[in-house]
């Protein structure tokens, strides 16, 4: 089939999907299946790999290659999927419980090494098809089966884990906005190297409205701001908020007021290497300060893992006198008995 | 002006190294071991090193031991006990005393003998009083100091100097049985190519050791033990631990398969994954991944991309890779886990041997979930295992498990190189192209071995998974007749290979009463002890495993034609156990150790001549 004439039906498997009627993972999976005949890939050459959890159950739903594994080690099964065949286009598909709580360590790892892979992290803030415990990204407080009196932890952020892990690619968008997903997809799925895609997304059965405060259409665009790379930081229902960098710290700004005009904020830069804007931009959390969606780190990565991988093989093979298992077993010492 | 000492031509040797962690004991044993080998001598070895890297200086727990056995005749163990000690300090007289024969010789380093040194060691007194020296002639030698007088005008720094010292005392050995200095010599200039002075320093300090002993007249002959009348052939000497690494890559070439590992460094497997990452030379991808089930989920990943994927590891590795390797079982996909045995539980002994993983490589997973395990029995038939591991996992697209321990992993043996061309095909069982209607859990009705289909290949996009699948078409399911069905399929597709394995043989009397039975690292041992037995004039036989799960078919026909069962293993009964599953219908005697070291064969022979008596 022509790469050109792939359409997004080309993609749906004919499994029937499961998710709970409601669940965000609908929109993502729409919002993926709109982005996959945009790549560049055959059909034969993309495959999704999963852990263990709701979102995990993402590769059965769509007709490419695919591995649903064990819990919380997607990252490693999709290292070695690519590593073995760097042709491939792999996406990791793990939610925050798969991907930071029992997956925790494979998830650094995969961003250290910045593998070419896509991971897709759908991060709704609870264990559902558990039924309901916090997860590590749960609020303090949170109150769910296995904290009948709310978390007494601190949870984690997962763009702060990706910047900890020097990623050069972490983006975030919300499972209600499919268009601006599927476009920050094409971002995330051209980056070379390990690119880090959060998707807040609603469990309409344990978490419902978990990120109700940034969602609800009336107030959504006071409390969010999409970055967009050489874009002043603009935001609000009337494009008249916006964000400054002053004393070290980002500051909400009213255009317009004190003298502050658009020439004053700040620029988004999302392919500096300074990881330090980056970290502030991408833990902004609403009250405070509105939650970033879009690219917000995207350095170019010289080369990736498992392109370093092959270069490093091809000149020592080049170099070596060994070429066969013949030239192996009789390398170095050996001596003839008559 | 030297003596002209006596020759005297004896059949067998057993040389103990020890000094030391940093005295080079290893190093020293190996290039002994090298030289008997390429002399001829049929060779075993067996190091014997602490787990700390450098533990306080000349304390019993830092002494690092390499013996070597070489002789004229077939060697198949590094000997129970040694006729010639090399101490270079009172901790590794007391760590290794019990292992000199009563006749034996012991060479120290006097100048390392002063009171500070004998009381870390935990003796109190003079150590030759202490310990009972009658019948073993002792040859106090200076080496310290000579090797400080042999290199005092080199220009090098005192410590350098005295790093030195391993090869005055190799020269001494070197002497005594006659060995040439030729391959030494080679190695320090292969070694030390950009630093010549250290060429220079070690190859004195070498001869100085062999004219020393020549000198001394403390020694009133030297032995010549000749070759050995060994099958002609192309030699090398070889670890087990190289020997699994280049089985795997032998594998991969004769399969035309990528060959991948994913893996984590642990002791005493490390050495296989070291062979694999310097093999880029032919293309051999390696991955060190952050931790062991990391290392098994890699190798899955690239399995499912098409690669001949491996994993290694030991005991403590092995318990983490457990739900992967399930994963591997309900996928269905070929992988490789090779576990290099050692003594346990938990980090137990990280660098000693033993057996005790049987039970945890055939049962220790979730659910119905049968791998393949098969084990080596020589440090040079790692290739051959290994080899087989990756036929087996590819032709019936499963796990196998591949078991060797410490005492193979870095015992070291001469090998007849061997040609490839005698291995046996691979078959890998790839999706012809064009299928139509390709169906991913559609099985061979022989074997019931699905085929393989892999990302990039057009027509074959299929999804796997840790799911429960529909057999034959592969999708999600959870009808419990399917769940039975796949259950029985499972088990099935394990019990078929037993097709492709050869009969179990007997080694010794076929009309004995009493069969002893081993498997994997013991063989050496078992065979050793065997024919002491027999020269002794008993009637005994010998049944070794190398395929556990499944056993070779003639198992129990075999075993019926014993009256006696005696099961022989490092560990405290677990293949003892095993057999008393599959068939209940024999009686089974045991023998074990556990001591975190090899079999003696002195121990063995006595627990052979008593079950023969009772």
């Amino acid at each position: 089939m022509d790469i050109e004439q792939l359409k997004p039906e080309d993609f749906k498997s004919d499994q029937m999907v499961r998710w709970c009627a409601g669940c965000g993972d609908h929109a993502i999976l729409s919002s993926v299946l709109k982005a996959l005949p945009q790549l560049g890939y055959k059909h034969e050459d993309v495959v999704f790999v999963s852990g263990i959890g709701c979102s995990s159950r993402f590769p059965y739903y769509v007709n490419t290659y695919g591995f649903h594994g064990i819990h919380g080690r997607a990252m490693a099964v999709a290292s070695g999927v690519k590593t073995s065949n760097p042709n491939l286009c792999v996406f990791v598909i793990t939610g925050d419980g798969d991907g930071l709580a029992i997956g925790g360590n494979h998830f650094i790892h995969l961003v250290r090494r910045d593998i070419d892979v896509n991971l897709i992290l759908f991060n709704n803030r609870i264990y559902g098809l558990t039924k309901g415990q916090y997860s590590p990204t749960s609020k303090q407080g949170s109150v769910t089966k296995t904290s009948p009196f709310g978390t007494i932890e601190q949870p984690f952020k997962p763009g702060g884990i990706t910047i900890g892990a020097n990623g050069t690619f972490f983006a975030r968008t919300i499972d209600s906005m499919p268009k601006v997903s599927t476009e920050i997809l094409l971002e995330a799925a051209k980056h070379k190297g390990t690119s880090i895609t959060e998707v807040l997304q609603n469990c309409v059965i344990y978490n419902d409205m978990t990120f109700g405060d940034i969602t609800d259409r009336d107030n959504r665009d006071d409390r969010i701001i999409m970055l967009k790379h050489g874009e002043p930081m603009i935001y609000g229902k009337n494009q008249d908020k916006g964000l400054m960098m002053k004393d070290n710290q980002l500051h909400v700004v009213q255009l317009g007021e004190n003298g502050i005009s658009e020439k004053d904020l700040l620029v988004h830069d999302a392919k500096t290497e300074f990881a330090g804007i980056h970290l502030l931009l991408a833990n902004m959390d609403f009250p405070n300060y509105p939650v970033a969606l879009g690219v917000i780190r995207a350095c170019e990565s010289p080369k990736s893992y498992d392109v370093k991988m092959v270069d490093q093989i091809e000149a020592v093979h080049e170099k070596s006198k060994i070429h066969s298992v013949y030239d192996l077993l009789h390398s170095g010492s050996t001596w003839e008995v008559k | 002006m030297s003596k002209q000492a006596k020759v005297i031509e004896i059949e067998e040797v057993a040389i103990r190294f020890s000094g030391d962690s940093g005295d080079g004991m290893q190093l020293t044993g190996t290039l002994f071991s090298d030289t008997s080998a390429l002399y001829g001598n049929d060779v075993s070895t067996f190091p014997d090193y602490p787990a700390e890297i450098r533990a306080p200086q000349g304390t019993v727990g830092g002494v690092s031991g390499f013996q070597v056995h070489f002789g004229h005749t077939q060697i198949n163990t590094p000997g129970d006990y040694c006729d010639v000690l090399v101490a270079m300090n009172p901790a590794a007289l007391k760590a290794n005393f019990r292992w000199v024969k009563p006749d034996g010789i012991i060479i120290y380093d006097v100048d390392q003998f002063d009171a500070k040194n004998i009381e870390k060691a935990g003796y109190k007194s003079d150590p030759f009083e202490e310990e009972d020296v009658t019948g073993i002639q002792l040859i106090s030698a200076p080496i310290s100091n000579l090797t400080r007088e042999s290199l005092k005008d080199i220009g090098l720094d005192q410590k350098s100097i005295l790093r030195c010292k391993n090869m005055f005392a190799l020269g001494i050995v070197s002497w005594l049985y006659d060995r040439p200095l030729d391959h030494s010599i080679s190695f320090f200039n292969k070694k030390f190519a950009k630093k010549p002075l250290l060429v220079e320093a070690n190859t004195k300090v070498l001869y100085d050791g062999y004219y020393y002993a020549e000198t001394i007249e403390a020694f009133t002959s030297n032995f010549k033990v000749r070759p050995a009348d060994i099958e002609k052939g192309t030699y090398r000497s070889i670890n087990g631990n190289t020997a699994v690494a280049w089985g795997m890559i032998a594998a991969a070439e004769k399969a035309d398969l990528q060959l991948y590992c994913g893996s984590y460094p642990i002791t005493p497997a490390t050495g296989i994954l070291e062979e694999l990452a310097a093999r880029k030379d032919l293309r051999v991808k390696t991955f060190q991944a952050e931790d062991e089930i990391a290392g098994i989920c890699t190798a899955i990943g690239a399995s499912f991309a098409g690669s001949l994927a491996v994993t290694t590891t030991s005991g403590p590795g092995l318990a983490l890779k457990g739900e992967a390797i399930g994963l591997a079982v309900m996928t269905e996909l070929p992988l490789v886990i090779v576990d290099v045995q050692r003594g346990g539980p938990s980090t137990g002994l990280p660098t000693k041997t033993e057996q005790s993983d049987l039970m945890q490589a055939l049962y220790g997973r979730n659910g119905e979930s049968p791998v393949v395990v098969i084990a080596s029995s020589t440090p040079s038939n790692c290739f051959d295992y290994a080899y087989m591991a990756c036929k087996i996992a590819v032709e019936h697209m499963t796990p196998v498990i591949l078991l060797t321990d410490g005492f193979l992993a870095n015992g070291s043996e001469p090998w007849r190189i061997p040609d490839l061309n005698d291995f046996p095909d691979i078959k890998v069982p790839r999706v012809a192209p064009n299928t139509k209607n390709w169906q991913s859990y559609a099985r061979d009705p022989e074997t019931l071995t699905r085929t393989w289909a892999v990302p990039g290949t057009q027509g074959m996009e299929h999804r796997l998974g840790s799911l429960e699948k529909m057999n034959i078409t592969g999708t999600v399911s959870y009808v419990p007749e399917n769940h039975e069905l796949m259950s029985h399929i499972r088990d099935q597709k394990i019990q078929k290979v037993a097709a492709d394995i050869p009969p179990l043989e007997i080694i010794g009397d076929e009309d004995a009463d009493l069969l002893i039975i081993g498997w994997g690292g013991t063989y050496g041992h078992l065979v050793t002890a065997l024919t002491e037995v027999r020269r002794e004039g008993h009637k005994v036989a010998l049944a070794h495993f190398n395929y556990i799960f499944p056993l070779p078919s003639n198992t129990s026909e075999v075993l019926g034609r014993f009256k006696k069962l005696l099961v022989c293993e490092i560990n405290l009964g677990q293949f003892a156990n095993y057999l008393r599953m599959q068939h209940p219908e024999y009686p089974y005697r045991k023998f074990n150790k556990i001591m975190g070291l090899p079999f003696t064969v002195k121990d063995l022979t006595e627990a052979v001549i008593k079950n023969l008596e009772d």
